[in-house]
């Protein structure tokens, strides 16, 4: 990996600064897009942002980019077990009522 | 710091190498760390679930979360991030105080967000009995028998949803703060090893663990903040 000017043979703070930045500049833009009405893009803007900062955070500040493949598959796994949870919990609800649709024969 | 076999003073027997350590030691932490995803994931799902079926009330009773307060306690929380990430590359090129300094930063970083937080939680009417930092009245926004939302005028109110609203806020806030204690706590944990010299380029691996334990802590936030502040901003 690039290393540090200042202490060679160290790894390099560049993406530590860089990662912080872009960490910063997102938080206010997603202060800022909020103030807006963009009506469902809001949710979707807001998130998507979120997974952006927290994507460098495990990349950078976790060192994940440099992990070995296993690492990278459990932390995959973490986000993917969770979004079954919440996919199969919202599934359930948005399914309720089409029993009764079933059971009339429509 | 060799011993006389050849070994690494750091390197446990059941691992060929300490880089074989290193990555069992970072697997290990990220299975654990799988765990609190589901750990706040179970609330974030409730969370989901409510917010579609409260939607308008929801956005309503997060107008009366502060969202200056909330934005700086994120940005306190990405500068803790950062200094953790540097406290790890201090050690990695040897400097031992820096690296003392950077943990005692993070702490102090760390400290400053529950600081925030009670104040948060004071304003909402949480029996803190610091009543004096803050000068605004009380609003009984803490679910239970002193549960008061006020309605505002001109909209369909139901004060019912927004108490759903506030027990998820301070439920996830909660859990969320409390992480962080313990997360302060951890930190506190290193700084005598870390004075010491004990973490090097070639081991580190507590500062390592206990790094991607706080990074996590401050993901959850990331998610927190607009989830919770930024509904219903506009």
């Amino acid at each position: 990996m690039a290393e540090d000017e200042t202490h060679p043979h160290a790894p390099s703070r560049k993406p530590y600064f860089l990662t912080f930045g872009f960490l910063i500049v997102m938080t206010f833009v997603t202060v800022v897009v909020a103030k807006f009405n963009l009506g469902p893009l809001n949710d979707i803007v807001a998130l998507g942002i979120a997974v952006l900062k927290g994507t460098a955070v495990v990349l950078f500040f976790m060192h994940v980019r440099h992990s070995s493949n296993l690492t990278k598959l459990t932390v995959v796994s973490g986000f993917l077990w969770l979004g079954f949870m919440i996919f199969i919990t919202l599934s359930d609800y948005w399914t309720r009522g089409w029993l009764d649709t079933f059971a009339s024969g429509r | 710091m060799h011993s006389v076999t050849g070994g690494h003073a750091r390197l446990q027997h059941h691992f060929d190498d300490l880089d074989q350590q290193r990555e069992a030691s970072t697997f290990g932490m990220w299975v654990f760390l799988c765990t609190e995803i589901l750990f706040f994931g179970g609330l974030f799902t409730a969370y989901v679930i409510y917010r579609q079926r409260f939607h308008g009330v929801f956005a309503q009773a997060s107008h009366e979360l502060n969202v200056t307060l909330g934005a700086t306690n994120t940005a306190v929380l990405i500068c803790s991030s950062l200094t953790m990430a540097l406290s790890i590359w201090a050690a990695q090129i040897g400097k031992r105080k820096l690296t003392v300094l950077f943990l005692l930063i993070t702490m102090a970083l760390g400290l400053t967000f529950l600081g925030i937080k009670t104040v948060e939680y004071s304003e909402k009417g949480v029996p803190f009995g610091i009543d004096a930092l803050t000068h605004l009245t009380k609003h009984h926004l803490v679910p239970g028998p002193s549960f008061h939302y006020p309605c505002p005028p001109g909209e369909p109110c139901h004060p019912e949803q927004a108490e759903v609203f506030f027990s998820l806020y301070f439920c996830m806030t909660g859990l969320h703060a409390l992480h962080m204690v313990v997360g302060v706590g951890l930190l506190s944990y290193l700084l005598v090893p870390s004075w010491r010299g004990r973490f090097t380029a070639e081991w580190h691996n507590p500062l390592e663990c206990i790094g991607l334990y706080w990074h996590f802590v401050d993901i959850v936030w990331i998610f927190l903040f607009p989830l919770l502040y930024l509904i219903g901003a506009h």
